[in-house]
């Protein structure tokens, strides 16, 4: 029978239940004593405002950036030199499964979300997301699934099968113990958030945009942003099936990819990576709309190609699907399929290259200032341009016979995901800091971060090309001395380390910046273009005292130009009305709570616990239901006040 | 957007103007020329989203007839469908669930016409016709277990429950769903809230019609063939 022990027995998952104890009652202990609940309660846990929602994404993120950071870091160690004992092979195993899941589900997923809620409303000049209460409820679903994952460590035991968790490997033959439950059961309830969270932006996108905006007038972050929801729409259910029929195997004792009774584990693969591949769209997509952001507002010049850059992420989001199967081309699905799939994979670098020749375009003869978020820009296109080629090496079929499941392969898509997503988000991040708290992150710690996660980023995977091209493959755990593997992967070590030490700072950097950082009192201070930065820093909370009125793109650079009136994007007094707003709910974060009891319950087949968390997500959703009063008007009075005090009224 | 009577759309981009003295007690009109549903703007973006809902919900039964198909040959020496399909049940399914879209759509065609009783009744109707279709399907599926068919059989027989169960389990929802909203438009009336929730559970409802018509063909028909 599986090993459902509960507290194991090993001194680093000892070690880590003791500092989840100590943090939880310093948490709880501080909260108490600052007399903090009702604040928490009232301001966060229950919010339905999309900036908040934003914060507590981008929150989340980086504290999963800090999670998975450490896995690798454990990684690194154990294979720093030959024959290391740092990690034993089933830890080890447990290590890079979690890491590979939480990275791009519980760290890359979150910090998009995190932009799309802070940006795309005030980008749009709409008052809030298409559905508020929806949004809250994709967060906290997210939320306590990122927490389900993360307990794994320390209750029952981690999943250990990869993060691609391929049957028969994760079926209940290969891998007994709750394990693979964790993991399935997480990244479903994590996926009907992000389901909800597509939708919720498509709508906002596409029926909420201020009076006047035009599809093309909309900036590009907010075009990456429809792109990529369009990808989450048609992916995730995808994943909901290929994780559902996984667990159905495990509870139910189904076939459907066992090696018995017919069952075919090649079905669960195709439906991973028909999510898969499209999922590091969703996650670059966005990016890429940060950089056409910033290029534009640091060149102080609008986007080359503006129509071009849009095609091109619509392209790339429908090719993204034709693409999934060069992730097993040694499937044996025959030359023919392979060359199909070889062939729209290596088509996706011509609109990415055409989006590179714009950024490019746009600096050229541009008026650049060299601030973080655009070093990060800077940062991204040789790193990605060297992703971008060794993705089309691999997507060579022949030559991908020889690279398959190799340190090459590891290396390239962490070129990719780290030099596209992450540093895109970390632009992403530097850039709408002011307009999420009120300062501006830009330091000497910053500069430190940069250099140190960028030298470190090339020391670490660079050899890492090379290890693959010397026969390392990916998921071992240790190797022998004498195989030539030893200096390679030893300096690669000493760059993780560097990125480790790059992230301690950013976070010194942001510690820094709310003690002694610069304030934006002007709401606009990067000289922006687009509407968000004709707000206030932090915004008020129903965002646009008066909805502004769009003629084109860029209205806020046009405005400050005086080739618009100010009336058309600032508070106008004559045009004052009460605004309506969603209520807060703490409806949202007790249906994430029964979701996660729901979670539990199945990890370890529980009965009863199931039974609480379905009863009390019904309940949850018929109470909702039956609640007519869930919005109200701000006074214009209120509004007035507020907008006064900003000075920012137009008579 | 010509008029500037656009500035007043609030966080829905709803005009507060017509908040109050409305027809509808305290629930604000924005459109009041529209049909019921689509009168307010968060009922005609909750629409909208749901629309965009189904869309996803059909990729999801998509992906489970491209496993269904996939598997359907792999029967490891277990029953067939063709042994196993019994045409008189699985038309008599069809019959009840065609009918039940019918007496949904008569729900919202009374509703538009402001006839709350009506609605009731045929939601209530529509929501019977939902119940016998999962107690026939029920029965269908413990028929076969008995004979042996189960659900851990064989990869065909996990995917055919695994897909018409999932089918079923939509259905059952959507008659819980759909007594919630009953209970709502009894004691609330026809109002813009109401309105759009028996518009959403009916587009729901023959959603499933439309699956079921797939699943009619690519499992039964096809099954049995």
């Amino acid at each position: 029978m599986p090993h459902y022990g509960v507290f194991i027995t090993d001194p680093m998952v000892l070690g880590s239940d003791v500092m989840i104890v100590l943090a939880s009652v310093g948490i709880v202990a501080a909260l108490t004593f600052f007399r903090r609940w009702g604040w928490l309660w009232r301001e966060w846990l229950t919010t339905v405002d999309h900036k908040k929602i934003g914060i507590m994404y981008l929150i989340a993120a980086v504290l999963m950036l800090f999670r998975g950071g450490v896995d690798a870091e454990m990684m690194r160690t154990q294979l720093a030199l030959p024959n290391m004992n740092f990690l034993n092979a089933e830890h080890y195993d447990e290590v890079f499964t979690t890491h590979g899941t939480i990275m791009i589900l519980f760290m890359a997923m979150p910090f998009i979300f995190a932009l799309f809620n802070v940006v795309v409303p005030l980008q749009i000049g709409a008052r809030d997301v298409a559905f508020p209460y929806l949004n809250a409820i994709s967060f906290w679903l997210f939320f306590l699934a990122a927490m389900l994952l993360n307990i794994s460590f320390v209750i029952g035991g981690s999943p250990d099968a990869g993060w691609t968790s391929y049957p028969p490997l994760s079926g209940l033959q290969f891998s007994p113990g709750p394990g693979e439950n964790y993991y399935l059961l997480s990244l479903q309830i994590t996926g009907i958030g992000s389901m909800a969270t597509g939708i919720n932006f498509l709508i906002t996108i596409l029926k909420m945009r201020a009076p006047g905006m035009k599809l093309m007038d909309m900036p590009l972050f907010t075009w990456s942003v429809l792109a990529a929801c369009i990808l989450i729409i048609f992916a995730f259910p995808a994943l909901t099936i290929a994780l559902a029929l996984l667990l159905l195997d495990r509870v139910l004792g189904t076939d459907f990819f066992t090696m018995l009774h017919g069952g075919n584990p090649m079905m669960f693969i195709n439906l991973f990576w028909i999510w898969g591949h499209p999922e590091v769209y969703i996650v670059i997509l966005p990016a890429f709309g940060v950089f056409s952001e910033v290029i534009s507002t640091f060149s102080r010049k609008t986007i080359f190609g503006y129509k071009s850059m849009v095609f091109a992420l619509m392209a790339i989001s429908i090719v993204g699907f034709l693409t999934w199967v060069h992730h097993f081309f040694v499937m044996g699905a025959g030359a023919d399929v392979n060359t199909f799939f070889a062939i729209a994979t290596m088509i996706i670098a011509i609109p990415t290259g055409v989006k590179v020749f714009n950024w490019l375009f746009t600096m050229y003869r541009g008026r650049i200032r060299l601030t973080m978020p655009m070093w990060w820009t800077l940062a991204f296109i040789p790193c990605f341009a060297i992703g971008g080629a060794t993705g089309v090496m691999l997507a060579v079929a022949p030559a991908d016979y020889q690279y398959h499941n190799s340190y090459f392969l590891i290396a390239h898509f962490h070129q990719v995901l780290i030099g596209g997503t992450v540093f895109g988000m970390f632009a992403g991040m530097y850039y709408w800091w002011p307009k999420m708290f009120g300062v501006i992150l830009d330091s000497k710690w910053s500069k430190w971060a940069f250099w140190l996660f960028n030298i470190g980023f090339y020391v670490c995977f660079m050899p890492q090309y090379a290890l693959g091209f010397m026969g390392m493959t990916r998921r071992i755990y240790t190797y022998s001395a004498g195989l030539g593997w030893t200096a390679p992967n030893f300096i690669s070590t000493i760059g993780a380390y560097m990125m480790g030490v790059g992230f301690v700072f950013m976070v010194v950097d942001i510690v820094h910046s709310f003690v002694k950082g610069q304030r934006d009192l002007t709401g606009d201070p990067w000289d922006g273009r687009t509407l968000e930065w004709s707000l206030p820093s932090p915004a008020p909370h129903y965002n646009f005292a008066t909805l502004p009125k769009i003629t084109g793109r860029d209205v806020w650079w046009a405005v400050k130009q005086g080739e618009l009136p100010k009336t058309d994007v600032l508070p106008d007094e004559k045009r004052l009305r009460p605004i309506h707003m969603p209520k807060n709910s703490g409806m949202p974060v007790i249906m994430g709570v029964f979701f996660f009891i729901a979670g539990v319950g199945l990890v370890f087949g529980v009965l009863p616990l199931d039974i609480i968390g379905g009863l009390g997500v019904a309940f949850a959703m018929f109470k909702r239901s039956f609640d007519y009063n869930t919005d109200y008007f701000v006074p214009v009075d209120e509004v007035v006040h507020t907008e006064t005090a900003l000075g920012r009224l137009q008579a | 957007m010509s008029s500037y009577a656009d500035d007043v759309r609030g966080a829905h981009g709803t005009a507060a103007a017509h908040a109050v003295g409305s027809s509808h007690g305290d629930i604000h009109v924005d459109y009041p020329d529209r049909a019921p549903e689509y009168q307010t703007e968060d009922g005609s973006l909750k629409i909208t989203g749901f629309w965009v809902f189904l869309g996803t919900d059909l990729i999801l039964f998509a992906c489970l007839f491209a496993t269904f198909v996939i598997l359907r040959t792999h029967t490891a020496g277990g029953p067939t469908g063709k042994e196993l399909f019994d045409v008189r049940g699985f038309t008599e399914e069809t019959f009840i669930l065609l009918t039940s879209s019918f007496t949904g759509g008569l729900a919202t065609f009374e509703m538009h016409r402001g006839k709350k009783f009506r609605v009731i009744g045929w939601l209530i109707v529509t929501a019977l016709l939902g119940m016998a279709f999962v107690s026939l399907e029920v029965n269908e599926f413990v028929k076969y277990a008995l004979e042996g068919a189960t659900i851990q059989r064989s990869a065909f027989l996990s995917a055919f429950f695994t897909l018409v169960g999932t089918h079923g389990s939509h259905v059952s929802v959507g008659i819980l769903w759909m007594i919630s909203i009953i209970i709502q438009v009894a004691v609330k009336g026809i109002n813009p809230i109401t309105a759009r929730k028996v518009f959403i559970v009916n587009l729901y409802w023959h959603f499933l019609d439309v699956v079921w018509v797939f699943l009619f063909t690519v499992v039964y028909l096809m099954g049995v063939m």
